[in-house]
């Protein structure tokens, strides 16, 4: 495992591209674009603001700096560094900004999501969409890349409205069945959109491409519902973290809905173990104590019950966090559905991403030091760096090979063995 | 005449009664005192009154009844008027009659009073015992009620706790009740005040843009429009492209369901030939072993089963065909299901007839675990007897072994192994401390060698000190006689010489008497040669200083 030298960034904003080779990292008002492997800045551009949000484009050409307070957003190309592209959208304001899966298309949400406004880098046209819905995930594009996903809300009603991406054309508009639309997510093979309701009721709803309901799920009333949702990778599963700290992973059937699992999340006294290779993971033998931090019951989004949710690539494994044992992830295996490693930290675990490869599972706690956990054991690197890499969140590069790590002002590259765990 | 008995009827008024006119009496049953033995003679009293006096014994009677008058007491005796007439004085007959119907009216009353109190008594009595039997039965009563208040309170007792119980869950739940609309209230309060505060910030957004008039344009500046990604050009938004994009949506779909069909269709098939598989199995272990499998059956389910077998065997090329067709679906799994039951009956019965042999082995237990006893001994006779044939066959092959070094040099060669590489090493660490003691004493005798050279040398030296000596004393003193001091001069001197040479002897001795172990022989010690000490040697060469 080799680790890169320290870099500076600002706000987190560092992304490889999506065809990996290329790492853009935001340093205040300027975007600099290295090269994955050698590091070297390739290419270097001005902002004329602090960047509040970069993204790459699907071809991995161009790049695009948002600068929320200045509602402006700049478009940089890799091949043609003098090409310029900037959007104003004047008084309106700008709250968020990102590429269209084709990446010609720039869809800006203004300022109290009072439309979303499509800009056309080909066309120079501008669409606009009313009446979008302000929510935890309002919007979603599909795999393919053909169809956008977004909900609205109009008369105290949820709709949800499906574009194709190639012209914009509203292919289907449709009430949804919820009390108050809370995010939506397109399955990784794009003919189920699953939507869900916010917190205060327990409904997801599946619909089809065409906007047909295929099925309503919902596994009690009144307490706190649905707290995040996330698609298996084949389609076939739903995984729906909800307040009362139980994981329901759901068979999706295009007719009725067949039968769901529970995982519980308190059964730890049944065959829990922790790895261990050389460094200083601890294997404890069950039962073992995990410490509960009960939230204050008079606030609002009170920090319990499943909060992330994610699966391998394999669809074999799901990592969970639990709100109020936040320090401890949870893995699961899907396919004998049980728990197979209860990995608990010395703080609160900040961010966990799998390997888009391989069965491998990063993360991180806040301090200085890196854990990966696979099926066959596990480690935690301490990241070597000079005054100290407080590692606030992590992803993969596209290959697996690599990790970057970010910290508050600082990033660093992560290299991987090729024969490693 | 000895009886005693008396008389009387009841009843105050004595009269001129007969004693023929006894009226029956009728006697009380609770008498208890004698007035029953007397009364109960009476019929008896009146034949004997009859006999009692008569013509002839008045006299007798006459003085019998004065010693019975006597006797009760009375003073009044009767006498007979005349000695021979049968006739009485009556006065004091009379007075004696009265005084016995006084007595027996006093007796009479008492009686009655008796009886009176008897009455009495017994009216209390009966009271008491009806008081007594009534009180019983009350008492029993309200033991009876007692019981029942007891039943009742304990069924009521129970109820409360149902009670208590249901009011707790039901507290619990209206606890749960009240967190959740808690939660929730506070979840609405949240999200109210942040709708509130985004409409406060469009308001006031509203009213800034209402006053500031200078409207900034949205607008996009691009220095050239860029291609599209898939190189193609863009088209028109027409109907037929509203048209393509449905069909595209719906080809996507159909896609996804074909997709997932043809998965399905696998794995019907999948699973279709392991049932398949499955029944023909379990068809062949239920299938009884006769030679004949078609018609002999007595069994008629079997026979069923092994004609649909043979149906299914037959058919089963068709099948592949009619998969998707219901009917055989279904007759598959009823197939399936049969077999199945089948198979379970038949493990049920084993299990039944395992568990009976296994109480008729506790029953008979003397017999069957005698015969296993006697197995089990007869298995372990026999290994025994091998484990000897083994181990006497061992001891053989070992004594073969030791004994057969009859021959001398095999014989040492053998018994020379075990200590052979012990041997060489001896051996050469010998070899090694001969080469060292041979070292040491070359080097020995060179040392001694050169201790002899410097002997001679420093004997000569000696020798010309003492002639330089003697020539210089010639010298000075030219008056003494020469030859005597040339002779004691030389004689000194050789005294000196002789005088180490003496030592060097006598210390001569030791070192020969340390050297008879080695192999190699010190040259004998001889007076013209002799070979000084170590010491001496060191002392001469002046390594050592002179202690001794």
């Amino acid at each position: 495992m080799n680790f890169s030298e320290v870099f500076k960034q600002s706000n987190q904003l560092c992304k490889v591209s999506p065809d990996g080779k290329y790492l853009a990292t935001c340093v205040q008002y300027r975007l600099v674009v290295r090269d994955v492997s050698t590091l070297q800045i390739l290419q270097l551009y001005t902002c004329l603001d602090q960047i509040s949000h970069m993204d790459w484009s699907s071809d991995s050409l161009f790049i695009l700096c948002a600068m929320y307070k200045r509602g402006l957003v700049q478009v940089w190309s890799m091949e043609q560094p003098d090409w310029h592209c900037k959007i104003d959208e004047g008084s309106i304001g700008l709250v968020s900004s990102r590429w269209s899966p084709d990446g010609r298309h720039i869809l800006n949400t203004t300022e109290f999501h009072l439309r979303v406004t499509v800009w056309s880098l080909c066309t120079k046209a501008v669409s606009y969409i009313k009446y979008p819905k302000v929510c935890q995930k309002g919007a979603d594009f599909s795999r393919d890349g053909c169809y956008m996903a977004l909900a609205e809300r109009r008369d105290c009603k949820d709709y949800v409205s499906v574009f194709v991406c190639d012209d914009w054309h509203l292919l289907r508009h449709f009430e949804t069945e919820t009390q108050d639309l809370s995010g939506l997510e397109w399955s990784p093979n794009g003919c189920v959109l699953a939507v869900w309701d916010s917190c205060l009721e327990y409904k997801v709803l599946l619909y089809s491409l065409d906007g047909r309901l295929l099925s309503a799920y919902s596994a009690y009333d009144w307490s706190l519902g649905v707290k995040s949702v996330t698609w298996s990778p084949s389609s076939q599963f739903l995984a729906i973290g909800s307040y009362d700290e139980k994981v329901v992973y759901k068979e999706v059937e295009k007719r009725t809905a067949v039968g769901s699992d529970d995982l519980s999340l308190h059964n730890i006294t049944i065959g829990t173990t922790l790895f261990n290779t050389q460094s200083k993971y601890e294997i404890c033998p069950p039962p073992v104590q995990i410490p509960v931090v009960k939230p204050d019951p008079d606030r609002a989004n009170p920090k319990i019950g499943v909060s992330t949710l994610a699966f391998s690539s394999d669809s074999r494994y799901l990592a969970t966090k639990n709100d109020n044992m936040a320090s401890v992830v949870w893995v699961w295996d899907m396919q004998k559905m049980s728990l197979v490693a209860v990995l608990q930290q010395t703080s609160a675990v900040r961010c966990f991403q799998w390997d888009p490869r391989r069965p491998r599972l990063a993360l991180c706690t806040g301090n200085t030091k890196l854990y990966l956990w696979s099926p066959a054991g596990c480690v935690s690197v301490q990241v070597p760096a000079e005054g100290g890499l407080q590692v606030q969140s992590l992803s993969w590069h596209c290959s697996g090979d690599s990790l970057i790590l970010l910290g508050k002002e600082q990033l660093c590259l992560c290299y991987m063995d090729q024969e490693d765990k | 005449m000895g009886e005693w008995w008396t008389t009387g009827p009841i009843g105050t008024s004595v009269g001129n009664y007969e004693i023929s006119n006894i009226s029956h009496v009728t006697m009380s049953p609770s008498r208890q005192n004698n007035l029953a033995s007397m009364y109960s003679s009476l019929p008896l009293s009146y034949n004997v009154l009859g006999a009692f006096c008569t013509e002839d014994n008045i006299p007798q009677c006459v003085s019998y009844i004065n010693q019975e008058l006597d006797a009760l007491g009375l003073s009044t005796c009767i006498e007979a008027s005349t000695p021979r007439a049968a006739g009485l004085n009556s006065v004091p007959a009379l007075n004696a009659m009265y005084e016995l119907m006084q007595i027996h009216r006093r007796h009479m009353s008492s009686l009655e009073e008796l009886e009176r109190e008897q009455l009495k008594k017994s009216s209390t009595l009966d009271h008491v015992q009806m008081n007594n039997s009534r009180l019983k039965d009350q008492l029993e009563l309200s033991m009876r009620e007692k019981s029942g208040l007891h039943e009742t309170e304990r069924q009521l007792q129970l109820k409360i706790k149902t009670l208590q119980s249901c009011l707790k869950t039901e507290k619990d739940e209206v606890q749960k009740l009240q967190s959740i609309i808690a939660s929730r209230a506070s979840q609405y309060s949240h999200d109210a005040k942040r709708k509130e505060r985004e409409a406060a910030k469009l308001k006031e957004r509203l009213s800034q843009l209402l006053v500031d008039r200078k409207d900034k344009k949205l607008a996009i500046d691009v220095l050239n429009c860029l291609g599209r990604s898939d190189g193609k050009r863009s088209h028109w938004r027409t109907a037929k492209a509203t048209v393509g994009h449905e069909g595209e949506m719906y080809k996507s779909l159909l896609n996804d369901y074909e997709a997932s069909q043809r998965t399905l269709v696998l794995e019907n098939a999948e699973l279709k030939k392991v049932l398949q598989q499955m029944k023909k199995e379990m068809i062949h272990i239920l299938s009884p072993r006769k030679p004949s499998p078609r018609g002999a059956t007595a069994d008629d389910s079997q026979e069923q089963a092994n004609s649909d077998g043979e149906e299914k065997a037959g058919d089963c090329s068709r099948e592949t065909l009619d998969q998707s067709c219901e009917h055989a679906r279904e007759q598959l799994a009823n197939s399936i299901r049969q077999q199945w039951r089948k198979l379970r009956n038949h493990m049920e019965k084993l299990d039944s007839q395992a568990s009976l042999v296994q109480t008729q082995l506790e029953c008979n237990q003397e017999l069957i675990l005698r015969e296993t006893h006697e197995d089990e001994m007869e298995r372990m006779r026999r290994e025994v007897q091998q484990c000897k044939e083994f181990i006497h066959a061992q001891q053989q092959l070992l004594q073969q072994q030791l004994n057969t070094s009859f021959d001398d040099e095999t014989a040492a060669l053998l018994n020379d192994c075990y200590t052979l590489e012990e041997k060489e090493r001896l051996k050469e660490e010998w070899r090694l401390f001969e080469e060292q003691k041979i070292n040491f004493e070359r080097e020995r005798k060179n040392f001694t060698e050169a201790a002899i050279r410097l002997g001679r040398e420093k004997k000569a030296f000696e020798e010309d000190r003492a002639s330089w000596l003697k020539n210089q004393f010639l010298n000075m003193t030219p008056f003494t006689d020469r030859r005597r001091c040339s002779s004691s001069d030389g004689q000194s001197a050789l005294s000196i010489k002789s005088e180490p040479e003496m030592r060097m002897s006598s210390t001569k001795t030791p070192l020969v008497k340390s050297s008879t172990y080695t192999p190699f022989s010190t040259p004998k010690p001889s007076l013209s040669a002799t070979v000084p000490s170590t010491t001496e040697l060191y002392r001469s060469l002046r390594l050592m200083p002179d202690s001794r």
